[in-house]
């Protein structure tokens, strides 16, 4: 067996094991989520119509623009890993003020939607809910708030997440030679778009 | 990162002084090889806490009625006992240990892939612990559920479940990071040569494992944050009295916990793996065949979970599925037993203590894997189903599994961690009062169960006494088998007489380190050439 | 391994994406005013399956990044699959 002097600097930056450190940390959420989705998944066999009713409780536009924003927000996040490997730093940081806001517009929105519920005497555990609502509908806004609920705090995480790659590439410890925090930023915000992307259908998409 | 070409390669692991002194060199430390230790020491200050759970349950049930406890602290006795074993113990198991401190070595690595995630995780472990010990001490009574904490009881019960179920949810984190740290070290940090199919063994039962650990703890992790709003809120997913099905629950749990008890023991059978060989002296038989089983176990064994429901109310198809395919997960199991059993023969055996508990494992795991078959088939599941029978199963197969593989493991690996040997004869004498107290508790159980003794009751029927006296009597030899281990391996941490580089004449790479190992390992990544391997005696 | 980072997507490619993921989801709303009884539920999926391929295949870079990377992506959807399915049949058969 021989023997090779490996130098310390350029071992301790591997991309690809960053890229699939986060790859595998998607799929744990991935199951996660995937969880929550059984049980909606069960849920919604076993009750079908209560969970059709509830769905007409909930705002088709406010939803629909959510999804569109967080739609949006991926192509920004995803032109910003181009940026910066063409080396166009303040586009970079462009797209991702732009990504932040609509973070923040999503939330928003989702603050908003939910006061509606509570207006309307909807929420886990209210009188309402229990003496008014069949099981099922009980139920779907169990899940309803739940799931959406998970998905925001993902979408805080997320937002936290990009400001610090924000930061980083302000500073210029992120750039074109060292870009995976900032890919890796934008692996975990494209999950959030892709929960979302099949939160919307299953919530607000029942007819 | 720090620049860790000014770290000296003559200074072991141990003794290394960096910039932070006293405990912080050891809580802040980074080397994998200390991780290891910290969790090594945490895991040992828990499981003495879980035995002594265990003595004073049998000691309960030495008699009909009541012996030393009411039967509130029973419930709550098996239910920390159950906690503490599972997720403190027997999860982080040999990865935690073993995994950290060898893994890295046995590949030709300086480290893990992400070492501070590493550090992360035992940080994890440690706030996990402090949850579960809180929820013990503090409020409305410890939690008396079952470590299963099966819903609708988990959701109404008046005892303190939100810290014990957050500290269990915190828990799995810190399996979560060990698995994604592990996968990617594994694949990025093989030293040049060691293609996938020349490492060892026990890397590769870290790598199925890891897999388990990453894909199915999130399911648990979620279905824990819905039993907590369930207490919390009210949102009704598993109760009855708002459209809920407590059996979903039961689903959601067991889609974890089966696959979990494959993290259990899939590094068991790696390090069985590996001691095996060294002490035969002899290539190991059917070098991929156990690969492709181990990656078969992992992968069949998310489809079993239903075998725990049998009579929860499942349809007949799901039963006759699940009945079906744990079945066939129990066949690559067999296959590496065939392979164990080939390698030892015309092999030069050398009888120390690693040798002797890695052939008990074998004999104590097929007991408890052709137990486990009366439990797969379904008609016999609804005679032993919540008896005593399904107690001595898995303390046959995962005690018994995952516990003689670590001591046989710690005896294996103890002087290259140390540079110390212990004493070999305490260490067989250990071994046997052990073995001789394991088989006395817990075979009992198989008979109780047939005859109709209840599982997690605190009474019992007369005619269930003699062997329930019978099976008390083991714990404590089985105990007194654990003190002669212990202090004999801490004694010779301390004095033992200074070991060789290689006294078991292993072929894998971590035998070709200083006993310790230095802070990075190797001076130099070893590269493998065309003829070298894991096993070529 | 290093020729990943040297390819660049171009603004253009991620702005087409975008385009595909919102025509799909407006074709999604419209396929759920359909009255197709059962099925509307999947028609809504399989739309939200494309829109995910797509998130995955571009901006999520699978497709210029190495084989094992997809297939690990495509073993996880296809056991988190399988163990609905199991599932169901539990409940499909009660």
């Amino acid at each position: 067996m021989e023997h090779v002097t490996q130098h310390a600097a350029d071992q301790h930056y591997d991309p690809e094991a960053n890229k699939l450190g986060m790859w595998l940390f998607i799929f744990t959420e991935l199951l996660l989520f995937g969880g929550l989705f059984i049980v909606y998944s069960i849920y919604r066999f076993l009750n079908p119509e209560s969970f059709k009713m509830a769905g007409h409780e909930l705002n088709l536009t406010i939803g629909a623009i959510n999804t569109l924003i967080l739609l949006v927000s991926s192509m920004t996040i995803a032109m910003s890993t181009s940026a910066l490997q063409k080396k166009n730093k303040g586009l970079t940081v462009l797209l991702l003020e732009i990504t932040i806001m609509l973070a923040m517009i999503f939330l928003i929105n989702k603050y908003f939607e939910w006061g509606v519920k509570f207006d309307h005497g909807i929420w886990p555990g209210s009188e309402h809910m229990l003496n008014d609502l069949s099981h099922g509908e009980i139920l779907f806004f169990g899940l309803y708030f739940v799931m959406t609920g998970l998905h925001a705090l993902h979408i805080v995480v997320g937002m936290i997440i990009i400001i610090v790659a924000l930061n980083r590439v302000q500073k210029g410890t992120v750039d074109e030679n060292r870009p995976t925090l900032l890919e890796n930023a934008g692996l975990y915000w494209h999950l959030v778009d892709l929960i979302w992307i099949f939160l919307f259908p299953l919530f607000y998409l029942i007819h | 990162m720090q620049t860790d070409t000014h770290i000296p390669h003559d200074v072991n692991y141990l003794d290394y002084k960096g910039k932070n002194k006293g405990i912080f060199a050891w809580i802040f430390s980074t080397d994998h090889k200390r991780i290891a230790l910290l969790y090594m020491y945490s895991m040992l200050t828990m499981f003495v806490v879980g035995v002594a759970l265990g003595l004073a349950m049998k000691l309960e049930l030495i008699a009909p009625g009541k012996t030393i406890m009411d039967p509130q602290t029973y419930n709550a006795i098996f239910t920390v006992h159950g906690v503490i074993m599972i997720f403190m113990i027997v999860i982080p198991g040999l990865p935690a240990v073993f995994g950290n401190f060898m893994l890295p070595i046995m590949i030709g690595a300086k480290d893990v892939a992400f070492p501070r995630i590493n550090l992360l995780s035992w940080y994890f472990y440690v706030a996990g612990a402090l949850l579960v010990i809180a929820s013990v001490l503090f409020g409305n009574g410890t939690p008396d559920t079952g470590w299963t904490f099966y819903a609708p009881y988990s959701f109404k019960t008046g005892t303190n479940l939100l810290p014990a179920i957050f500290g269990a949810f915190i828990l799995g984190f810190s399996s979560i990071l060990t698995g994604l740290n592990f996968i990617v070290t594994i694949h990025r940090m093989r030293c040049p040569g060691m293609t996938w199919f020349k490492m060892p063994l026990f890397p590769w039962s870290l790598y199925g494992t890891a897999w388990i650990q990453l894909l199915a703890t999130p399911v648990i992790g979620i279905t824990l944050v819905l039993v907590a709003l369930e207490r919390i809120f009210g949102i009704g997913v598993f109760d009855p009295a708002l459209g809920g099905d407590p059996i979903l629950y039961q689903h959601l749990f067991w889609i974890y916990s089966h696959p979990a008890v494959y993290v259990m023991i899939l590094p068991a059978m790696g390090a069985i793996s590996e001691i095996i060989p060294t002490f035969s002296q002899k290539h190991i038989f059917g070098y991929r065949a156990i690969i492709v089983s181990t990656l078969a176990i992992a992968f069949v064994g998310y489809f079993v979970w239903g075998h725990h429901m049998f009579t929860s109310g499942m349809s007949g198809t799901a039963q006759y599925t699940f009945s079906i395919l744990t079945f066939i997960v129990a066949i690559p199991s067999a296959i590496k037993v065939f392979n164990w059993i080939s390698t030892m023969h015309k092999g030069s055996i050398n009888p120390e203590a690693p040798f002797l508990w890695a052939v008990t494992f074998i004999f104590i795991f097929m007991i408890g894997g052709f137990s486990g078959l009366v439990l797969g088939a379904l008609a016999t599941n609804v005679h032993v189903h919540d008896t005593a029978f399904v107690v001595a199963h898995f303390h046959f197969i995962v005690f018994g599994g995952v516990g003689f593989a670590f001591f046989g493991a710690i005896h294996y690996w103890f002087p290259k961690m140390f540079g110390r040997m212990y004493d070999k004869v305490w260490a067989k004498v250990g071994w046997a009062f052990f073995t001789v107290g394991f088989l006395t508790l817990y075979s009992p159980m198989f008979y109780l169960g047939m005859i109709g003794m209840p599982r997690r009751y605190y009474d019992y029927l007369p005619e269930y006494h003699a062997a329930n006296i019978l099976s008390s009597l083991g714990s404590w030899v089985m105990t007194f088998g654990l003190l002669i281990i212990v202090i004999n391996l801490f004694r010779s941490a301390k004095n033992g007489p200074i070991a060789e580089i290689n006294p078991w004449h292993g072929k894998t790479l971590e035998w070709t380190v200083p006993s310790p190992p230095p802070v990075e390992n190797f001076d130099e990544i070893p590269v493998y050439g065309e003829k070298d391997g894991p096993y070529e005696y | 391994m290093e020729k990943e980072k040297h390819h660049i997507v171009p603004y253009k490619v991620y702005f087409y994406i975008l385009a595909l993921l919102i025509t799909f989801t407006f074709l999604s709303i419209g396929i759920t005013k359909i009255n197709l009884g059962e099925y509307s539920v999947l028609g809504a999926m399989i739309f939200a399956t494309i829109k995910s391929i797509l998130v995955l295949a571009w901006f999520m870079h699978l497709k210029f990044d190495q084989p094992f990377l997809r297939i690990m992506v495509g073993f996880v959807i296809l056991l988190f699959f399988a163990v609905i399915f199991i599932t169901f049949l539990d409940y499909y058969y009660r």
